[in-house]
């Protein structure tokens, strides 16, 4: 169960015949390495200067193999494998400088695939220990997750187990075979004069018996480092979780000085982490130079002695020469094996926890779950939390599963952890809670998880579509495999091979997941109708046909409903006389000004998709502006500005910028009026053409936000108006010449992907001076489609609402009916509802509770028990049955009439 | 389109905003929302929070007390009338219903902009207390007038 806590075993454990396989690459690739070193002193030798071809005619031998057999061993003739051919030297030279070709061509394919592999092999396993990671975080009990933040446990198995995949490739290759190149130098030395080698080995075992003693603290150091940063992710996470609280309680200075306190600790360790580890690099090579000097000098002097021959001499230095390299080798090996392994060992630790859940239990399911027949036998449960205080004391019950029972209590009696342990949440500290004769944790998950729901307070959704959310309850494991091309298929089984090596789940997320045998529908139409049901039944259908209206679709995914969406336009028209909306809604007209849009968005008549093209970005457009000029439109905007600069100065001029009044003004900043003043002074009566650039943005921006119905103050006329209208169609069509349109038009004719289905059907404008309006033409649009029988496809969109992180684009509430509707959509055989829809109120919890309750009986929907803890008492008297808890004690078991009858504690929870 | 200096005049008219400054009239009329009610909408109902006063610019509008009983109307109101300003003066739920009785036309002033005229410009304090003592004395009269009446009807009772 525990992992193994030492990085190099584990790598062995798993990597084992790679590790052997890569080794013998490593020692085949050795010839021909040595081989490449050694020809170009033969090239150089041989051919270039001419040794061996002293006189014309002089051949060398090319390619002549005999057994390599040490004179030691055999001192007779070369046992000669292949004669070779007799070369001249032009002819050899080539001959050699070919084979030198050739074998630095092998010995770079030899290092590509030796690189390509080991990366392989430790990307394999960092893949493998990433997963078995997480994989035990699925496992984990669940009290762990209160000492457990989210953001340090992201934090090691993506950032900090990292650095070991680079470290397995060498794991095992790298020390021998740097160690074979140290020990063939060392044998080298040895051979040549005993004492050079003794000295040697002295001073390269001290350096052994020092460097690791030296490097115990900058292991210390480095485990520091890992805790230092995995708890600043932790604290950065929890800052962004909990960014409300900082900002209502004025803490952001607190948390500014714990991070940076943090990130100072962090730089201290970090920086003692340096200095050690280059105080270390210096003594290394300290000691290797050393060494030389003891060389030049020691050995110099026993030469100069006569004790050994300058031959030797020169011989042990250069096979010295080879020996740093090596060692160095070596000593950064271990320097990183001793830091991957000290980050590994505090990532196991933390990952280490011995009542792991059973991998057993959370298998994918052989065969169909079947249902749960019986419900709970509930026997002497004791409850105790990791404090050691007692929650729930010997409760022992039956609850059937078709049973309607209501848990209540005080607060703190034992009422909501009740509910948890029966949802498997709470582990018993002693006791059995019996399932269908099952101890209810030794069930797999799979027949727990499907066959019964429970919901809590405390809703958490991940990004994304509604649908999404709602469906994810039914995604247990893959049902279908997904069908795919034959280029696909090859890439899938590619896929799931690496998968397998890395003991990673092989199960395909791309496959269909939904079991619809299982929700005993048949399509895709089927499913909806049910998402639809529930969503109905939780009082959500309108706010998702809400946010359908609201969203945007794709013409390109739905061109007919895009098509109808054109058509429902023409019919809202046709229909704002019948609706008496046609004072206050004012459609988009390609030949008609809005009065209630800006004088911008008159010019543009569309949704600008170019940043540059957005209505506040107009006045400084270098092609917008250009066609202003054209037209002699820009002098008029420009004293129109003026205009509107000198008005909302003189109004707002003495008012400081905080006041109440400029909440209203909306095409200028409060801070800008000092601005303006000045620029007006500075204008005078100037024209458009003889200020400066600046000042002509300054005053144009303007007339671009103005709007004639809120702002009033009558500066536009109707010819001015039919001018503004005229530009439009000069704007259009300067920009019909551009690659990419940086504006969609509105068209009455074309669907506007940029805009919302809503203003799609819309198309125009809802006054802002009409009491409610928008409202109104929301509620005629939303009628309009349901009778066009959009209805369906309207919701679709709604369903594809993103809820944010966490699902906090939804309000809380939402997210608790949701979770309600999502509990209910996988037809449980039983429902525990544990103090949920507390964000709801009073009348609406109790109308959904009785809806749940009748529901429950329906065969329609199976029928299934509920268990409910309800945040209010009150609500248990809906029940059959009640248990009641009161200091962690089950102190009555009985109908809610009998109890209310002649239980105190019950009547006075009623009372509240 | 009604323009700023139309809103002007009109607020004008309203006794309440007669004395004050046209400058600070326009900031007013600026400021504030223009919005039109078909016949039979509410601009707000007995109970709610009030955060608004309105200023009748056309149209009428009927004032509605809401019972156990059903709704009885205890006042009409007509162009120039200053409505909603109790709620926003001394915090309470509204006090009646307000509902247009023909196309209504009203400029919505809000409680922060209200008060601050009104620190602005004391005089329109006090002319505020004035308009509103002279309800609160005709409103006793008439509660004296029903007392009494009450009473003559338990003694023939």
């Amino acid at each position: 169960m525990a992992m193994e806590p030492n990085l190099l075993k584990y790598i062995w454990k798993h990597s084992r015949s790679d590790q052997i396989f890569i080794l013998m690459v490593i020692l085949a690739s050795m010839p021909t390495y040595f081989l490449s070193l050694e020809l170009p002193k033969r090239i150089v030798n041989g051919p270039i200067q001419g040794v061996g071809f002293e006189n014309p005619g002089d051949v060398a031998t090319f390619l002549r193999t005999s057994l390599p057999i040490p004179e030691w061993i055999y001192s007779g003739p070369p046992i000669v494998i292949f004669p070779g051919f007799e070369l001249e030297r032009v002819a050899f030279l080539m001959a050699l400088s070919f084979s030198f070709l050739a074998l630095v061509t092998i010995n770079g394919l030899f290092k590509l695939y030796i690189n390509t592999f080991k990366g392989r092999m430790g990307e394999r396993l960092l893949r493998r220990l990433r997963f078995e990671l997480f994989d035990r975080v699925l496992r984990y009990p669940m009290s762990r997750f209160r000492r457990t933040k989210a953001s340090e446990v992201a934090s090691m198995i993506k950032d900090e187990v990292e650095p070991m995949g680079e470290f397995i490739g060498d794991a095992y290759t790298m020390p021998l075979f740097e160690g074979g190149q140290a020990a063939t130098a060392l044998l080298f030395i040895f051979l040549q004069n005993v004492w050079l080698g003794l000295l040697t080995v002295v001073i390269i075992a001290f350096q052994a018996w020092l460097i690791p003693i030296l490097r115990r603290p900058i292991i210390k150091l480095g485990k520091q480092r890992q805790v230092e940063a995995r708890r600043l992710a932790g604290r950065l996470g929890e800052v962004v979780d909990g960014i409300s609280d900082m900002h209502v309680n004025d803490t952001s200075n607190l948390e500014r000085a714990d991070i940076s306190s943090n990130l100072g600790r962090l730089f201290f360790i970090r920086f003692e982490l340096f200095q050690r580890k280059f105080s270390v690099k210096f003594l290394n090579n300290f000691l290797l130079l050393f060494l030389q000097f003891l060389f030049y000098a020691l050995g110099g002097y026993l030469a100069v002695r006569g004790t050994i021959d300058i031959g030797q001499l020169v011989a042990v230095i250069a096979a010295f020469k080879d020996l740093p390299g090596p060692v160095r080798g070596l000593i950064n090996w271990d320097q990183k094996r001793l830091v991957v392994n000290a980050r590994y060992t505090q990532v196991v630790e933390q990952f280490a926890a011995d009542d792991l859940m059973e991998s057993k239990l959370q298998v994918t399911a052989e065969e169909p779950v079947g249902r749960i027949g019986k419900g709970f036998e509930i026997a002497n449960l004791v409850v105790k939390d990791d404090t050691g205080s007692t929650l729930i004391e010997k409760a022992t019950a039956d609850i059937g599963r078709d049973e309607q029972l209501a848990i209540v209590g005080p607060v703190g009696g034992g009422a909501a952890e009740f509910a948890q342990v029966l949802a498997r949440l709470t582990p018993p500290t002693a006791g059995r809670v019996v399932l269908d004769e099952r101890d209810i944790n030794e069930l797999p998950e799979n027949y727990t998880g499907r066959r019964m729901a429970y919901i809590d307070s405390n809703p958490y959704f991940p990004e994304g579509a509604i649908l999404e959310c709602l469906t994810y309850v039914l995604k247990n494991q893959p049902v279908r495999a997904v069908e795919r091309d034959p280029s696909a298929a090859s890439e899938y089984r590619k896929f799931i091979y690496e998968a397998r090596r890395a003991d990673n789940s092989d199960l395909d997320i791309d496959a269909e997941w939904i079991d619809y045998g299982a929700l005993g529908i048949e399509s895709d139409e089927q499913l909806m109708e049910q998402v639809r049901e529930v969503l109905q039944f939780v009082g959500m259908e309108d706010e998702i046909r809400s946010y359908g209206l609201r969203g945007t679709i794709d013409p390109e995914t739905h061109p007919e409903l895009c098509e109808q969406l054109v058509e429902a336009r023409s019919a809202f028209r046709s229909r704002l006389k019948e609706l008496k909306f046609d004072a206050f809604v004012e459609p988009f007209e390609p030949d008609t000004y809005n009065n209630q849009s800006t004088i911008g968005e008159n010019l543009l008549f569309g949704t600008a998709i170019a940043p540059a093209f957005e209505p506040n970005q107009l006045s400084s457009n270098a092609l917008v502006r250009t066609i202003l000029r054209e037209e002699g439109l820009e002098d008029v905007l420009f004293e129109m500005g003026k205009e509107v600069a000198s008005t909302t100065v003189e109004l707002f001029g003495d008012l400081s910028s905080d006041n109440p009044f400029f909440d209203q003004l909306n095409y200028m900043e409060p801070e800008d009026i000092p601005e303006y003043r000045v620029a007006l002074a500075r204008i005078g009566e100037a024209k458009v053409a003889d200020v400066a650039p600046a000042d002509q943005e300054l005053i144009l921006r303007l007339p671009f936000a103005y709007t004639e119905a809120k702002n009033r103050l009558g500066l536009l006329d109707d010819g001015m108006k039919a001018r503004i209208v005229e530009m439009r169609g000069k704007l259009r069509e300067a920009l019909s010449d551009l690659e990419t349109a940086p504006v969609a038009f509105y068209d009455p004719e074309q669907y506007n992907r940029a805009a919302s289905v809503l203003d799609n059907v819309l198309l125009g404008r809802v006054a802002s001076n009409v009491a409610e309006g928008p409202e109104r033409v929301f509620e005629a649009i939303s009628n309009l489609l349901g009778e066009m029988g959009l209805t369906d496809e309207i919701f679709a969109i709604g369903l594809e609402f993103n809820v944010g992180t966490g699902g906090k684009r939804l309000s809380e509430s939402q997210r608790q009916k949701l979770h309600l509707a999502r509990a209910l959509l996988k037809k449980p055989d039983i429902l525990i509802v544990n103090q949920a829809l507390n964000t709801l109120d009073a009348r609406n919890q109790k109308s959904l509770l009785e809806a749940v309750l009748d529901r429950a009986k329906a065969d329609e929907y199976g029928g299934f028990g509920v268990i409910w803890v309800p945040m209010n008492p009150a609500l248990s008297q809906a029940f059959e049955r009640v248990l009641l808890f009161k200091d962690g004690e089950l102190v009555a078991d009985d109908t809610p009439s009998n109890l209310s009858k002649d239980n105190e504690t019950y009547r006075a929870l009623l009372d509240g | 389109m009604a323009t700023l200096m139309e809103e002007v005049d009109l607020l004008r008219r309203v006794p309440l905003f007669a004395g004050i400054d046209p400058g600070k009239l326009k900031l007013l009329a600026f400021a504030s929302e223009r919005l039109s009610y078909d016949n039979g909408q509410n601009l707000f109902r007995q109970g709610e929070v009030g955060e608004s006063a309105y200023v009748i610019m056309g149209g009428k509008a009927d004032v509605i007390v809401e019972t156990g009983d059903g709704e009885i109307p205890v006042a009409e109101l007509k162009e120039n009338a200053f409505i909603g300003e109790i709620a926003i003066l001394c915090d309470v739920p509204r006090t009646a219903t307000v509902r247009a009785k023909s196309e209504l036309e009203v400029l919505k002033v809000k409680k922060e902009h209200f008060l601050g005229l009104i620190a602005d410009f004391p005089e329109l304090g006090v002319e505020v207390m004035r308009e509103l003592a002279s309800r609160l004395s005709k409103t006793t009269s008439e509660l004296s007038d029903a007392r009494r009446e009450i009473d003559a009807l338990r003694e023939a009772g």
